[in-house]
């Protein structure tokens, strides 16, 4: 391949000065001295959360505090880096939510290894597992960073249902449909 | 089911313009399986009759037109072929069986239709519990209302509520609600379990699968019916909750607990098994197995596991053991109790192991009362292995029935709720009891055998050295000077032969336990510990070895023996009183019906 010597353009004379640059430079500066600030104080100060946010993975209850997770273990199938692990487990039968049969005994999301991906909310049939808005996750030994059962349902707290499947199968229970 | 059948039974019927020869009686359904062509439905079964209730397997058929006057075919004058009265009306698949020039149509808008009309009145009464439901993931109405469904339902009234979690007997729980009425499991219980306790009650949607009053679903075979429902109704109480299915791998296994050697798929995620499911084998137990065998996995991770080498009572290592082994044989006086339960390539190195110690060897007989489908009276599921491979001539004497501790197999005492005949026939020993007591034998290789079970007494223990290969703790690896921790059928593969003389084979499901070794390795390291030669003790290569030594199975090697099993030659056997009565696929020779027991 041919090589094309390209002979390079000598500098004016206010070039060799370097005193144009440096003025420019010293306006750019200026300019930001009193523009508002595009970084934050983090953590003292936190940046506000959009909706849609994909954050740490957590569990929730409904309103009614019944945990919606029933362990069906498709989040468990789907998570790409296979950071979700659940032993799944029988609800007493004196339990008031004994309708629902099912509810993970263990619920354990390794933050070692999610994604954020979000796939756990959009594969969950009971929607029990929500990306919410906490994103900064820390411990110091790996298995602090395995957020089980107890952590999930804290991080998680209890959402809205727009549906209580459950709820709903429960009335029919006492309804007149048995026979 | 579809039986063997001469050429001259053969029809020729066409299905989706394809012509395929089928014997004559084969239903349409299993006339399209056979060209690859799917024809969904749920109450059918290829072992149970067919009662045509689902309607889902409904097709299009037409028969060639024949002119009434002289009885030859109507051609059409178009395509010179024959023409084909199709009925106006559909038909059910399983009730239809191959005629000669039979058409059959699967895929037009007619059957569309009858599909999505039938998948829509299941699905109207059906919960939507798919997430709570143990079925999930191998549910024909899950696949089906995929495949054939119409994809959303115009159901808006409230679905009828029925009893959620019955108990239908100690090992299965019903659902009702998911139940969708085929009848299957009342045709299994009453054809082929010949307990016939279930039954529908009520009427229309209200239809619900119930127990006959004062009776429960707790013969042997119960839990064929929670593998044969094709919905979630019937589910296994074991199993329950306990794991979805799609994470479990499969692997293919036989049935240990007696000389049937029913097929099994054995299913286990990361090590741990979940449930055994019985796997199809038309020659031995069509699509059967008994509930005794599905518990036999909880044997891997029991308490009284054996996960330690000792020696004399202390944690060692193999070498050491192994030495200490040779050490104990080095006086001679030595016997081998093999077993029944060994796989064949097992029992292939105890004779080994035997003939380099030149030491007798004993099997411990297990016969309880068969019950004539698929447990049979010899729990030994490999004694027929033993003579194949030459490690005994004759069978091993079988005591007083019934007269000892309850059956244990892998260490696992089967549970008491289980009411198939859990005779262990007392195996005496006899020979060797009077050998110990003589003082000519000092030294007893064990192979898994507990010998205190086969009475010997504790006392007899006493004045011999036990060298104990097994995987379960008990009486004599407890007596034991050197105990070796071998491995379950299902942590490793081999062989068995079962009253058929059909060699079978299993695959390993889950890693061996820690701290056990496999059969092979040891048995192997054992015989050049006491001076034999070196074998080899992987499948591969140890199989050469018994090809070119044991007649029988000159041209056999692990890799290809057929899932099915393969028929190995009984003659040289013949005459040996076998113990089995008849079970399913098995007839016993005249001579063993004829034999003392």
């Amino acid at each position: 391949m041919a090589v094309i010597q390209v002979s390079r353009k000598p500098l004016t004379f206010a070039e060799r000065t370097y005193l144009p640059q440096i003025v420019g430079g010293l306006k750019t500066t200026l300019k930001h001295f009193f523009a508002p600030n595009d970084t934050m104080e983090y953590p003292e100060q936190r940046p506000a959360i959009p909706p849609g946010y994909r954050g740490v993975p957590t569990l929730v209850y409904d309103p009614h505090g019944r945990e919606k997770c029933v362990s069906c273990q498709l989040c468990e199938f789907v998570c790409p880096p296979k950071a979700i692990r659940i032993t799944p487990g029988a609800i007493n039968p004196d339990d008031p939510t004994a309708h629902v049969e099912k509810r993970p005994q263990e619920f354990e999301i390794d933050m070692l290894r999610c994604i954020y991906c979000g796939l756990c909310q959009e594969v969950c049939p009971e929607e029990a597992i929500w990306l919410q808005n906490q994103y900064s996750t820390t411990g110091l030994s790996r298995a602090e960073m395995v957020n089980d059962k107890q952590k999930l349902y804290e991080l998680g707290g209890t959402l809205p249902d727009e549906h209580f499947k459950w709820d709903k199968k429960k009335a029919a229970e006492g309804g007149g449909h048995a026979h | 089911m579809i039986q063997p059948a001469k050429p001259a039974d053969l029809v020729t019927v066409n299905i989706d313009g394809k012509d395929i020869a089928v014997p004559k009686g084969t239903n349409v359904i299993e006339a399209a399986r056979l060209v690859g062509v799917d024809v969904p439905h749920y109450c059918y079964h290829p072992k149970l009759t067919v009662v045509g209730n689902c309607r889902m397997c409904l097709i299009e058929m037409g028969l060639p037109a024949v002119d009434p006057a002289t009885k030859t075919p109507i051609l059409d004058p178009a395509t010179g072929k024959p023409k084909i009265n199709w009925m106006p009306r559909p038909q059910i698949g399983c009730g239809t069986n191959a005629s000669p020039g039979l058409h059959i149509r699967t895929t037009s808008p007619l059957v569309k239709d009858c599909r999505e009309g039938v998948m829509e009145f299941l699905l109207i009464n059906h919960p939507l519990d798919c997430p709570i439901c143990d079925q999930a993931g191998e549910c024909k109405l899950q696949e089906q209302s995929t495949g054939y469904g119409r994809g959303y339902s115009r159901f808006i009234e409230q679905k009828n509520v029925k009893p959620k979690r019955t108990q239908l007997g100690p090992r299965v729980t019903l659902d009702d609600e998911r139940c969708i009425l085929c009848s299957r499991c009342i045709r299994f219980t009453k054809e082929i379990a010949k307990d016939d306790v279930l039954g529908f009650i009520d009427r229309g949607s209200h239809s619900t699968l119930t127990c006959h009053p004062g009776k429960r679903l707790e013969n042997n075979y119960s839990l064929n019916t929670v593998d044969i429902c094709p919905v979630g109704a019937l589910t296994s109480t074991d199993f329950r909750f306990k794991m979805r299915v799609w994470f479990l791998k499969q692997t293919n296994s036989i049935d240990p607990e007696s000389s049937v050697g029913a097929n099994t798929v054995v299913w286990s995620r990361e090590g741990t098994i979940y449930r055994i499911t019985p796997r199809r084998n038309d020659e031995v137990n069509d699509t059967w197995m008994a509930d005794s065998g599905r518990e036999l996995f909880k044997a891997v991770r029991a308490p009284d596991r054996l996960t330690a080498i000792k020696v004399h009572g202390a944690d060692s290592a193999l070498e050491i053991a192994l030495n200490a082994a040779a050490k104990l044989c080095q006086d001679g006086g030595v016997a081998v109790v093999g077993s029944g339960r060994s796989t064949v390539e097992e029992q292939f190195l105890t004779k080994r192991l035997a003939a380099t110690l030149q030491a007798p060897v004993y099997l411990v007989s297990r016969v309880g009362k068969g019950d004539g489908l698929l447990v049979s009276a010899d729990r030994n599921p490999n004694i027929r292995g033993a003579l194949v491979t030459g490690l005994i001539a004759s069978l091993p004497e079988v005591g007083k029935e019934g007269a000892a501790a309850p059956i244990r197999i892998g260490g696992l005492t089967l549970p008491s709720g289980c009411p198939f005949p859990v005779g262990n026939g007392t195996a005496p020993l006899a020979e060797l009891a009077a050998a110990i007591a003589a003082g000519t034998v000092k030294t007893v290789i064990s192979l898994g055998e507990d010998l205190v079970i086969a009475n010997l007494t504790a006392a007899l223990l006493t004045k011999v050295s036990v060298i104990y290969l097994g995987t379960q703790a008990n009486a004599t690896s407890a007596a034991a000077k050197v105990v070796l921790p071998t491995l379950t059928v299902f942590e490793k593969s081999g062989t068995l032969v079962n009253q058929q003389f059909r060699i079978q084979k299993f695959a390993k499901a889950v890693p061996a336990a820690g701290g056990a070794f496999d059969d092979l390795m040891v048995l192997a390291k054992l015989i050049a510990a006491v001076g034999g030669p070196a074998l080899p003790s992987d499948l591969t290569a140890l199989w050469k070895t018994i090809a070119a030594e044991v007649p029988t199975l000159a041209t056999m090697t692990y890799a290809n023996l057929p899932d099915t099993g393969l028929l190995l030659d009984p003659t040289p056997w013949a005459g040996l009183p076998f113990v089995e009565g008849e079970t399913l696929h098995f007839k016993p020779a005249a001579a063993a019906v004829a034999s003392p027991t």
